[in-house]
């Protein structure tokens, strides 16, 4: 379903260039790349989470310029960056705002997916493509925020690598070994953040690896869309430029200005008080959490009264988004004409809102009961209810084509189309 | 189907020298192969090897003294031997008894904890403190939970149901042995390796 390159060298030089290196050819092509013609503003996300990627890398390698990397320095080398650095107090903050309004986009980005089935096939490979980049986006944030030494990155480390720990719950001692080998001492200790540094420094490179095969799988399979359904016919379709490039700038500037208004008004709103606290070995603050994107899964490890257990539920919410296209076994992709799942969509959506929330809270009283309901929910969602509805629900009808879920079944429609589907 | 023909010339039934089924061919390439495997392995050990603690650290985490003399009865300290904290705790009377009055059926973890005993010794207290020292508890202060430091040590923390120590983390509850009896922490507090120099003297590690 690749498109075939319509592009025409014009010059000398273009033609000795495509007969070398086509690489102008490959920036034509993704100029005329046709998208459907009915993709809504939740396709804008792509090109957003590109902008957030470029943003976090240029500031970050800016950052490293003037952050020291020693358990001794740290901390206050980036209050330094915020005082006495030139537009420090810019560009710390963009690289900290960013983080979080990175995790934003590309939630939206996945319950799109999930609620179009963006996943369904051809798209599997371009969905787990895309949960592999969200897992390195998760371990890049992590490795971040420890790399600011107050004490919650001292605590959240301290909790989250002793998560390893649990394997001598399997086969005792392993675990211990395990743990002292990822932090390179017997607690944390400066060697821990000096490797957190240099994966910190890594990842987001891979993760750029990652996003440029994830865009190679999705100019293969071409974009889903509201409908679901495939490109049929070149009146589905609009060319990538000038329609999508102007749509996509039009989001961006929106988001931007959301993100401006955090970093210029409230910067430190998603922001923990804790860490503005140096690290203590022997003080744990009163409450440890995470950041707000890693509340969901949090919640879910606290809901369960077993180390053992905990850490396997944990793991297991993770990975279970890799295998949604084998789990949802419907046919139809679009919740659009999917009434039954609509409902379980929107249920999920407010389950995981609710596990954000309450990851953020003490774990007790009322706290703990609707940690536990919404994480039934969470695994029920994956494990019985995308499995089951595929099978038992009937769909609604669905329109032919993509034009003719835009234009109606007269308009646009070719001749001896059937045009008994419902109009939407 | 002549791009399967030619790919499969180089398994060699009848190509090279070959003898039946395996050519010499064969035989040098599954050898080289694997002398690449074992040499990039061996370039890998030292990659990984890395990972572990290094000198300077282990040097660090040499044994400590400690003077336990100006502990009264009742009173903590904390102090810090290999990055993490411990806890010495001078047990008044009541608080001996009271860990002496439990039975096994009601601990979580039933296993003594304690670096100086073999795994097989149970969590009864006499276990869990040197003979004729019961009054001192030493323990590393770190809920065997997630890694948090557990409240107890100063006046007017929480100390729990047990009277003993109290996770603000995620809620565990050790008793004055320091063995988990509530939440979701799985092992008592462990019992580091140490030793008495003298009555008021003990050495960890």
């Amino acid at each position: 379903m690749s498109h075939d390159s319509s592009y025409k060298p014009n010059s000398g030089f273009e033609r000795w260039m495509d007969e070398r290196l086509p690489i102008i050819r490959l920036g034509a092509d993704f100029a005329t790349f046709p998208t459907p013609r009915n993709l809504n503003y939740f396709w804008t996300f792509g090109g957003i989470l590109t902008f957030c990627l470029v943003v976090q890398i240029v500031t970050g390698i800016v950052l490293a310029m003037h952050y020291i990397p020693d358990a001794g320095l740290a901390f206050d080398s980036i209050e330094k960056i915020r005082r006495d650095v030139p537009f420090g107090w810019l560009i710390q903050p963009i690289h900290m705002v960013g983080a979080s309004m990175f995790f934003i986009a590309v939630y939206i980005h996945m319950f799109r997916g999930l609620y179009y089935g963006s996943y369904k096939a051809p798209r599997e490979v371009l969905w787990i493509l895309g949960m592999l980049i969200y897992a390195l986006m998760m371990a890049t944030a992590f490795f971040g925020y420890s790399l600011v030494w107050g004490n919650m990155s001292f605590w959240g480390v301290t909790v989250i690598t002793s998560l390893v720990g649990t394997l001598d719950e399997i086969i005792r001692g392993t675990g211990t070994w395990l743990l002292t080998q990822v932090l390179g001492g017997y607690s944390v200790n400066p060697a821990t953040l000096n490797r957190l540094y240099s994966l910190h420094y890594l990842l987001p490179f891979a993760i750029a690896g990652l996003v440029v095969l994830h865009i190679w799988a999705l100019h293969v399979s071409g974009n889903n869309n509201p409908t679901g359904l495939m490109v049929k016919k070149d009146s589905d379709t609009v060319p990538f430029h000038p329609y999508m490039t102007v749509k996509d700038g039009f989001a961006l500037s929106v988001f931007v200005l959301v993100f401006a208004w955090f970093v210029f008004y409230v910067p430190f709103y998603l922001a923990d008080p804790a860490n503005s606290e140096p690290a203590n070995a022997l003080k744990t603050p009163a409450e440890i959490a995470p950041e707000w994107y890693f509340r969901p899964y949090y919640a879910i490890l606290r809901s369960i009264p077993s180390k053992l257990w905990g850490v396997v539920f944990f793991a297991l919410s993770i990975v279970l988004w890799f295998f949604v296209p084998w789990l949802d076994t419907s046919r139809v992709r679009s919740a659009k004409y999917r009434p039954a799942y609509r409902w379980c969509f929107w249920l999920f959506v407010i389950s995981f809102i609710g596990l954000t929330y309450l990851g953020g809270k003490p774990p007790e009283g009322w706290y703990v009961i609707w940690s536990r309901i919404f994480m039934v929910y969470y695994f029920a969602y994956f494990i019985i209810l995308l499995p089951l509805l595929g099978l038992v629900e009937t769909p609604l009808p669905m329109p032919n084509s993509i034009t003719e879920s835009v234009l109606g079944a007269g308009g646009g429609a070719p001749a001896g189309a059937a045009a008994s589907a419902e109009k939407r | 189907m002549a791009a399967q023909t030619s790919a499969a010339a180089p398994s060699g039934q009848t190509s090279d020298h070959g003898e039946g089924e395996h050519s010499r061919r064969d035989f040098l390439q599954i050898m080289a192969g694997g002398w690449a495997l074992v040499g990039g392995a061996t370039a890998l050990w030292p990659m990984l090897a890395q990972f572990s603690p290094d000198a300077t650290t282990v040097a660090a985490g040499v044994p400590i003294e400690v003077d336990l003399s100006p502990i009264k009865e009742g009173q903590a300290i904390t102090t810090i031997w290999r990055g993490k904290p411990i806890f010495i705790r001078h047990r008044t009377k009541d608080e001996i008894d009271k860990a002496r009055a439990v039975t096994m059926s009601e601990l979580k973890d039933p296993r003594s904890e304690n670096a100086g005993l073999t795994d097989d010794e149970d969590a009864s207290d006499k276990n869990r403190v040197k003979a004729g020292k019961e009054q001192w508890l030493v323990m590393v202060g770190i809920c065997t939970h997630l890694g948090c430091v557990p409240g107890g040590q100063v006046m007017g923390e929480k100390k729990g149901d047990f009277g003993g120590w109290f996770c603000p983390c995620h809620g565990s509850q050790y008793d004055t042995s320091g063995r988990i009896r509530k939440g979701p922490a799985p092992r008592n507090l462990e019992v580091p390796p140490y030793a008495f120099l003298s009555d008021s003297k003990i050495k960890i590690g």
